[in-house]
């Protein structure tokens, strides 16, 4: 589930009638600065990340004037969270309260429902006070069309003690919580604490609002960069990926930089959530720690699990390559081994890879890759549904042991390198196919056309074309990849297929060193 | 028998016209069971895969009878409501198979769901499987592949991922062991028949002996299941692996499932409260076949 960050969070209780201290971002200290004074101090100077228990770790500061609102975003500001640096701080008013309280409103499986939650404290450790019972703790299903009514509301202000007219305010409070719950499709939203000043009015201080990643697309007035849990502000790296993939929907792409340091980095490539956990237990269980998670699934096209390949082969400091998803997928599999073999010996390929494609058409799979990868300086090595994703991890062990990554070195590609001299090209959905004519005919077999499995080629003149109308065949190509193999076993090298992945290249050169 | 679908199922598939709806639509003619037809709003009359389509549920309903369940392959954004659709024609069973539903249109439709006494199995879900008899959905993608993974027998499959579900199928053939009914419950963390209502099914199923679950970090299923088994609602032999134990706390991967939310939905919590209820665990997916068979064999005695 995506999550939104505080202060974001709060903008949007906000736009439902709910009261939070006024505040602003910063990005630096100098404008913390001067948004502090804005505000008027005393200010909190709050760090926008995805983590609990900031007051402990340093992350929030009250500061009475501009020296210490700068010694605080100077402390904050560039502090890295599980590896991930902080850029934005919120500065808010500082408020006088009397009571801190807990209100949520949360879907539950086992009703299933949504549910809100209200408790007479609040503030960090509510999970543990709760347990111990020192709080009065109340919940109430509510219906996921009306909201929560107020009578509803009411009842769970009484039950957690609440008296004369904290009972309406709380009532009034839970009310419009819901609302912005379903109104903006959330998972879960919390306010914790939700306090109330001395003169008696309710503010939301702190704020965990999770939005449904399915429905993210029908709340752009939330700005969700990518409608995925992710535990820290999207990397370079992964909004290039979530960029791409709302362009093409065709199977799922979804990359995600685990940032953690660990023995053994390895780049994962799994197929399907399931399989893909699975696949990381066996992993993990070998000492591995998997650099990032990615996955490939629900039927995607070569083009898609190339470009996939791609974004994994780009992090520094992998030993290896893991493939392997649930091992007895009902798809097609040899689309993602063309998109394999593409990437690595475009890129290519500097540690040694164990790929587990199981499923439909895992032989023809598995014999692509075999065929393809033969030829390179590290191993690569194929497997089916009758592998387990244990027995793989243990190849990867194995190969590991025995082959360190490899300095860049030459490697042909599968695409043609060098400008046509006769160039013949079409757009596809998501890219470019260039024929150059001149190598054409010198082509006998013209396995560019068989292997066409929508059938959208014809040789004229000696010259593969698309059949008439051009447009027609053009717009029918799967980006299966087949014919840029088949043309490179055959020696031509004639075709080409560009699949750019927006900002991909910019960010390599930037970042420096394949 | 089976669990919801056997081989006189009489199947209407939603989105019948489209690629996916196609493709699935010659997997359960092939397979099994009996499709009668399919809905796409717009294209009444035509014919697809020699089906009458129609533009609505409660046409289909007029012009060819009962339906036992529908299969719905309309797009995510479109799927709660063809599924009210189909329940408020008085279809009692519904197979939502797209990805990525809303979870606030899967609230809802529990709810359109409860008051009109109907089922629904999804949303992401393969469907359901009784080998030999019958599919509902797109498990094993094609009838050769579906008769190639999966045999009959007595043994009932529940399972939270999709791939896994065909895995162990697969897997448990190879060790000799068949299925009464393969079920993938959905990858989502709100479900039509999450696994405590599967194991429901597979108590009351005589053709059931004993049951392989796939649960995951996340949810409250694997441990409602273990309370079920407590208080004596699932008495049949149980054999479980749980995924994502090296998940850290809060990542949550592909399936909208994985949440670790409290301290139930952690892996040790399920682990934990199943062994305590009897269920035999399994630490890795390599073990299954075996200790299944262990499973098995001891109900001999």
């Amino acid at each position: 589930m995506a999550r939104l960050l505080e202060y974001k969070a709060k903008e949007t209780l906000a736009r439902f009638g709910i009261s939070v201290p006024r505040g602003e971002i910063a990005g630096d200290p100098e404008s913390a600065i001067a948004t502090a004074e804005r505000i008027r101090f005393p200010v909190v100077l709050k760090a926008q990340a995805f983590i609990t228990g900031r007051a402990e770790k340093g992350l929030i500061h009250f500061c009475k004037d501009a020296d210490e609102a700068r010694a605080a975003a100077r402390q904050v500001l560039g502090r890295t969270i599980g590896g991930f640096p902080v850029d934005t701080v919120l500065i808010e008013e500082k408020l006088d309260i009397s009571q801190e309280l807990f209100a949520a409103c949360i879907v539950s499986d086992e009703i299933p429902g949504p549910l809100a939650v209200f408790a007479d404290r609040g503030g960090t450790g509510i999970e543990q006070m709760a347990q111990d019972g020192k709080t009065k703790l109340a919940r109430r299903p509510f219906d996921p069309v009306a909201g929560l009514l107020p009578y509803e509301a009411r009842t769970l202000a009484v039950k957690c003690g609440m008296e004369g007219k904290q009972i309406g305010a709380v009532a009034d409070f839970l009310v419009k919580l819901a609302k912005a719950f379903l109104a903006e499709e959330a998972r879960g939203l919390e306010v914790n604490p939700l306090a109330v000043t001395k003169d008696g009015r309710f503010f939301a201080l702190d704020c965990h609002f999770s939005v449904d990643d399915y429905a993210a697309g029908r709340h752009p007035e939330l700005g969700i960069e990518i409608a995925r849990e992710i535990g820290h502000p999207p990397t370079e790296l992964e909004k290039i990926a979530a960029a791409y993939e709302a362009t093409d929907h065709r199977g799922t792409f979804y990359f995600l930089e685990l940032g953690a340091g660990g023995e053994k980095p390895v780049g994962f490539h799994g197929a399907g959530g399931g399989g893909s956990m699975m696949s990381m237990d066996a992993l993990v269980a070998r000492g591995f720690t998997a650099k990032n998670f990615c996955d490939t699934s629900g039927n995607p096209s070569a083009a898609k699990v190339y470009r996939a390949a791609k974004h994994i082969l780009a992090q520094k400091g992998i030993v290896g390559y893991f493939a392997s998803g649930s091992g007895v997928a009902s798809q097609e599999q040899f689309h993602s081994a063309r998109g394999m073999v593409k990437a690595f010996r475009e890129w290519p390929l500097y540690v040694p890879a164990v790929i587990r494609l199981g499923g439909n058409k895992e032989e023809v799979a598995i014999g692509i890759l075999n065929e393809f990868l033969a030829d390179l300086p590290i191993p690569v090595e194929a497997y089916g549904k009758d592998n387990s994703a244990e027995f793989c991890a243990g190849r990867l062990d194995a190969l590991v042991n025995e082959h360190a990554p490899l300095e860049p070195y030459e490697c042909t590609p599968t695409a043609r390198s060098e400008d046509a001299g006769e160039e013949y090209a079409f757009d596809i959905r998501t890219g470019t196919i260039s024929f150059d004519h001149t190598i054409c005919i010198r082509c006998e077999d013209k396995p560019c056309i068989e292997s066409c499995h929508v059938e959208i080629l014809e040789v004229v003149d000696g010259k593969p074309r698309l059949r008439e109308p051009a447009d027609e065949s053009a717009h029918r190509c799967t980006e299966c990849l087949a014919c840029e193999l088949a043309c490179f076993k055959a020696g031509m090298r004639s075709i080409s297929i560009k699949l750019p992945i927006p900002g991909f290249e910019e960010y390599i050169t930037r970042r420096g060193a394949r | 028998m089976s669990i919801l679908v056997n081989e006189n199922t009489r199947v209407i598939v939603q989105g019948i016209t489209g690629r996916e709806g196609q493709v699935r639509t010659r997997l359960m003619q092939g397979y099994g069971p009996k499709v009668i037809c399919g809905v796409t709003p717009g294209r009444g009359g035509e014919e697809t895969q020699g089906l009458p389509v129609f533009d609505t549920v409660a046409d289909a309903l007029k012009q060819v009878g009962e339906f036992d369940a529908s299969v719905v392959f309309v797009p995510a954004g479109f799927a709660a409501d063809a599924a009210m659709e189909a329940m408020d024609a008085g279809i009692k069973l519904v197979v939502i198979v797209p990805d990525r539903v809303p979870l606030h249109d899967v609230l809802k439709l529990h709810k359109f769901a409860a008051e009109r006494k109907a089922r629904f199995l999804g949303p992401n879900t393969l469907g359901c499987l009784s080998p030999g008899k019958g599919v509902l959905g797109m498990m094993g993608g094609s009838p050769d592949a579906a008769r190639e993974f999966f045999m009959p027998g007595r043994v009932g499959v529940t399972s939270r991922s999709g791939g896994i579900t065909s895995s162990i199928a697969y897997y448990l053939k190879k060790a000799g062991i068949g299925a009464s009914t393969i079920v993938h419950v959905g990858g989502d963390s709100i479900v039509g028949l999450p696994h405590p209502e599967i194991l429901k099914l597979f108590e009351e199923d005589d053709a059931t002996d004993a049951v392989v679950m796939f649960g995951e970090i996340g949810t409250t299923q694997e441990e409602r299941v273990a309370e079920m088994m407590r208080r004596g609602a699932f008495t049949k032999p149980l054999v479980a692996y749980i995924g994502g134990r090296q998940a850290e706390e809060g990542t949550r991967f592909s399936h909208a499932g994985a949440i670790v939310e409290g301290g139930r939905g952690a892996y040790s919590s399920k682990v934990e409260a199943l062994r305590d209820a009897g269920a035999v665990i399994v630490e890795s997916f390599e073990e299954l076949p075996a200790e299944t068979a262990k499973v098995l064999e001891g109900m001999k005695k």
